[in-house]
């Protein structure tokens, strides 16, 4: 009989998803043990502390790459900038959570998930101000799984992450304070499906390991190559495992949640989801292509260039008649998962770089944007209906200046980081000789110019509505999450130069 | 590294966060004004140092900017820069003070207005400077947002309409320049790649190749400049934006489009341009005669002169791909006597217009016994934009005419007849407006004022100024041009007088 042997770990490797996953567990008890009245400062603090300090950790790491856990865990230079990506993305949502002064019931999380909306219950627990504090512990935990994600090297770990953010997810969607029973279907929504995807996943990756014999990517990859011919069983597993990596990044045709959920969600979860899970899954996804299915280059590179052009062209379209701010934007989020998928099929460093450089860039001005979305409000919560944004430049203008900044950079107009982004994708994807989908790409740019542009317009020169929203005035952290978000969007638009080059730096996935 | 250049981009930028920060409405006015003063005077510095026996490109500026990409922070002055640089100059102080009082009754940030025209000379200059094809690209493109905003925000009733199309049309030609821009980009070796445009000249680009990306230029300089069928954008535009915004556009912003052709084009693709040619020289002999007869058709004083100009830009790219040093020599010339002539003819149609109230040519007439010197003003705006000889656009307009002959006989003789066209729409809106009985609207209009008057001063004088002495701007122009025209490997056809005097 074979005898266990347990695998080194290195655990400095591991440190910072060991340390936001550990602050998770954390919060949790702090939600059990600690008075009421001290658990969201506590949970604010751990947090907090905790993502600083993984993003420390990741700091000192940088430039290094190690295998470890027995080949099934890699932190190489894609996961790193993945993974500092991520905790700089959930730390501004964190801060983002704690935003009291725009909701005059409390933050934007509903008092007790459980309660039924519109009951006794729920207005009591209004009434006592309780907060349901174990947001952050639901957060941690999501940005754990996503770290752990982009560093997993088998399939196996991979669901397991991917279980392991989405599951937190699906809790944070149905959460929010306001407009209830839309926030739990979206949440009911994501989940059902969501739970399909990874239900697709893992039966590819049974099938994989059918065709392999292998789970882990080396493995996968290896055998690939011995296997000349093309084998049925491992065609249909890479595309089941695709299917359930394509979903989380809203691709079409496995978009259908997008929209539902982002507006449902409670919007500080949406930028988070937004932004993160898209850099989560899709590196995710480039590693499972790049180095467990290298050898068959030639079959995805076919299919995922026809799900890229479908997705920019069904994105860009359907947003062109949303008159919802929040599914305008879920809609931006699908059209730029087809911009991404762009940079991936140029395969080679180019492609990774550039899509890495995507990432941030669109994620930053993601989480700028839904912070932008919660502070315009009329009585009943954020007015996300188009209509109600008319005339917001007269009133506001610079939060409306904010607003179409991250527009312009959606749009990937020049000095702003989307059009560094946009630019490198598509030079990549030229380059890799994918000409005919840049040429779609940009036709769909052209055309989601038109919806953003849209929004400015009626934001500037439109006379505001007699008795249209307010805008509220933020907290000090709020603030400083929006103030950021558009200085990087300028400043990754102008000088560019440092993360393009951490981007390129980053650009090799370890096998 | 000499750092003029620089300075001179800079400098308007700078002066429009110092407008849009200083307390008080009218500091911010004067601060503007001052700030576009003194890139007046930068430029004749810049200009008294530039040797016109020199080099294409002087008193360059170079520094990597996005080293990873290639990118650079490369400034050049050519003599076709330099022309075109002085037009904007002149004409930003003037549409800065054409604005002095209107501005406070279009109750919208008159901060705003100010910074964003200093943003958008920023763009305009850095952009005729540019020698890196990626910076040019950015500020092509970045020079669309502040243009937006000044005319959805200060213009007319339709002004979102206008704005939106306006937008809408540019931005779809810069995304297929894009393309373009990223496939020249590739033509170079990995590793080695720039987007210096000295770097990408260099490169040996095939034929088929060549094609491709000459067009995908072409198409948002053609939307630009801009040329028939992709121009129905500029008379919205420049209908619905504020008079001197108008002035602005089609005098300043849209040379760009044409510049793009001559410094970037030309050289970028001469194989192409070459093939290409008679197919853009039959495209602009379109636009020149079929913008000249809807002008005719127009009701509209402001529709009017966007068609003229639309018909001029023609007249312009007739001469840029005639390929002969006369005729390019003579758009370059062109393209700034129309800025002027232009800019002149929207600033003095926007003050009939101001005291109507009106933009349509029936509630007009008899406007010169009220106000003699307004018709004066009109007469002289509109005479230089027929080409009446002694006006600059007349040396330009005979310069392109002749050159496009000695290449294009038929295509030259059509567009001759634009001249007689011009005539007609331009006197027609003389004789309704300014002719004629007055009506009771139209008695009581008061002359021009003291401001309005030092506005259109400059302007005519330099009309007349370069129509008498054309000399010295041209020389510096067609060094330029016998520069460019070198690269892309074309000669000047001989006359065909002479040849046959030689044969006998």
């Amino acid at each position: 009989m074979q005898q266990f042997v347990a695998p080194a770990i290195d655990y400095a490797a591991l440190l910072p998803i060991i340390v936001v996953l550990g602050a998770g567990v954390v919060a949790i008890l702090v939600d059990a043990f600690a008075p009421a009245r001290l658990r969201a400062r506590l949970d604010v603090s751990v947090s907090v502390l905790a993502l600083v300090a993984a993003l420390v950790l990741l700091l000192v790491r940088a430039g290094t790459s190690v295998v470890t856990a027995g080949g099934a865990v890699v932190v190489d230079g894609p996961a790193l900038l993945a993974q500092a990506a991520i905790v700089v993305f959930t730390l501004a949502s964190v801060v983002l959570y704690t935003e009291k002064r725009l909701d005059p019931a409390g933050d934007s999380f509903a008092p007790a998930g459980a309660s039924v909306p519109g009951s006794e219950l729920e207005r009591v627990l209004t009434l006592q101000r309780t907060q349901q504090t174990e947001v952050y512990a639901l957060t941690l935990f999501a940005a754990g799984g996503m770290m752990t994600m982009v560093s997993a090297n088998d399939l196996l770990t991979m669901f397991v992450a991917l279980e392991v953010l989405s599951l937190p997810l699906y809790l944070l969607s149905s959460l929010a304070r306001r407009r209830r029973l839309l926030s739990q279907e979206s949440g009911l929504k994501y989940f059902l499906l969501g739970a399909f995807a990874s239900a697709f996943f893992l039966y590819g990756t049974a099938l994989v390991y059918g065709a392999t014999g292998s789970l882990d990517l080396a493995g996968i990859d290896a055998a690939v190559s011995a296997n000349v011919g093309v084998e049925p069983l491992l065609l249909v597993g890479m595309g089941l495992v695709a299917v359930g990596l394509l979903f989380k990044i809203s691709a079409v045709p496995f978009q259908f949640w997008t929209p539902d959920v982002y507006q449902g969600a409670p919007t500080v979860v949406t930028g988070f989801m937004a932004a993160a899970t898209k850099v989560a899954a899709f590196v995710a996804l480039m590693r499972v292509l790049y180095v467990g299915l290298g050898g068959l280059s030639a079959d995805w590179t076919v299919l995922l260039s026809v799900v890229a052009g479908i997705t920019m062209l069904v994105g860009s379209v359907l947003a062109l008649s949303q008159t919802d701010i929040k599914r305008m934007l879920a809609y931006s989020s699908i059209a730029h998962a087809g911009f991404l998928l762009v940079g991936l099929v140029a395969a080679g460093p180019a492609g990774t770089a550039s899509a890495l450089f995507y990432l941030v860039a669109y994620g930053v001005a993601t989480i700028g944007a839904f912070a932008v979305v919660t502070l315009v409000r009329d009585a009943g919560g954020e007015a996300t209906h188009l209509s109600a944004w008319a005339g917001l430049g007269r009133r506001s203008p610079l939060v409306a200046g904010a607003f179409s900044l991250f527009l312009l950079s959606f749009a990937g107009i020049p000095l702003t980081a989307g059009f560094i982004a946009k630019l490198s994708v598509f030079a990549a994807a030229f380059e890799g000789g994918q000409v005919l989908l840049v040429l779609v790409g940009l036709l769909a740019s052209a055309i989601a110019a038109f919806f953003y542009i849209r929004v400015i317009v009626l934001m500037f020169f439109s006379d505001p509505a007699p008795d249209g929203p307010t805008v509220g005035v933020p907290s000090v952290g709020t603030a400083v999450v929006v103030a950021v978000a558009a200085t990087l969007t300028v400043l990754l638009g102008v000088l560019p130069g440092s993360l393009l080059e951490l981007a390129q730096q980053a650009s090799e996935f370890v096998r | 590294m000499t750092g003029w250049l620089t300075a001179l981009v800079l400098l308007p930028a700078v002066g429009a966060a110092a407008t849009a920060l200083v307390p008080g409405v009218r500091a911010a006015k004067i601060v503007a004004i001052a700030t576009s003063l003194l890139v007046l005077a930068l430029t004749v510095v810049v200009g008294l140092a530039f040797d016109s026996s020199g080099p294409l490109y002087q008193l360059t500026d170079q520094v990597a900017w996005i080293a990873p990409l290639g990118v650079y922070w490369s400034l050049g002055l050519s003599g076709i820069s330099l022309a075109l640089v002085a037009l904007t100059a002149v004409a930003t102080p003037l549409v800065l003070g054409a604005m002095w009082a209107e501005v406070d009754d279009t109750g919208r940030s008159v901060k705003a207005y100010y910074a964003l025209v200093l943003v958008l000379q920023a763009m305009v200059i850095g952009a005729f400077l540019a020698t890196d094809v990626l910076l040019f690209y950015i500020l092509f493109e970045a020079m669309l947002v502040p243009m937006y905003f000044l005319i959805g925000l200060y213009g007319g009733e339709k002004r979102q309409y206008a704005a939106v199309k306006f937008l809408l049309y540019n931005l779809a030609g810069g995304l297929v320049m894009l393309a373009a821009v990223i496939g020249l980009y590739l033509q170079g070796e990995p590793g080695e790649r720039s987007f210096l445009l000295a770097d990408l000249v260099a490169l040996d680009i095939p034929a088929g190749t060549q094609l491709w990306l000459f067009v995908g230029f072409m198409v948002a300089f053609a939307i630009k400049a801009p040329l028939w069928p992709v121009h129905t954008w500029l008379p919205d535009a420049a209908t619905e934006a504020p008079a001197s915004q108008a002035a602005y556009l089609s005098g300043v912003v849209d040379k760009v489009g044409t510049f793009g052709m001559i410094a970037l084009v030309l050289p970028l693709f001469p194989d192409a341009s070459g093939r290409a040619a008679p197919w853009v020289v039959g495209l602009a002999v379109v636009s020149i005669v079929w913008s000249a007869l809807v002008a005719i058709g127009q009701t509209d004083l402001k529709r009017i002169v966007a068609y003229a100009s639309i018909s001029h830009f023609g007249v312009i790219v007739l001469g840029i791909f005639a390929l002969t040093t006369q005729a390019t020599s003579g758009s370059t010339f062109y393209m700034v006597s129309h800025g002027l002539s232009t800019t002149a003819l929207f600033l003095v149609v926007g003050f009939m217009i101001a005291r109507r109230g009106s933009r349509q040519l029936a509630d007009y007439g008899g406007l010169q016994k009220p106000a003699p010197i307004l018709a004066g003003f009109l007469l002289v705006a509109g005479l230089s934009g027929l080409a009446m000889p002694g006006m600059a656009t007349f040396v330009s307009e005979f310069l392109v005419l002749l050159g496009t002959f000695s290449r294009y006989q038929v295509a030259a003789a059509v567009a001759t007849v634009s001249i007689v066209l011009a005539a007609l729409y331009i006197l027609i809106m003389y004789q309704r407006t300014m002719t004629g009985p007055v009506t009771p609207q139209t008695e009581s209009v008061r002359d021009v004022r003291g401001r309005e008057a030092v506005l259109v001063a400059p302007l005519f004088a330099l009309l007349l100024l370069l129509g008498f002495v054309p000399g010295p701007l041209l020389t510096s122009i067609e060094d330029g041009t016998t520069q460019t025209l070198a690269e892309v490997g074309v000669s000047d056809p001989p006359p065909v007088f002479a040849a046959e005097g030689a044969g006998q």
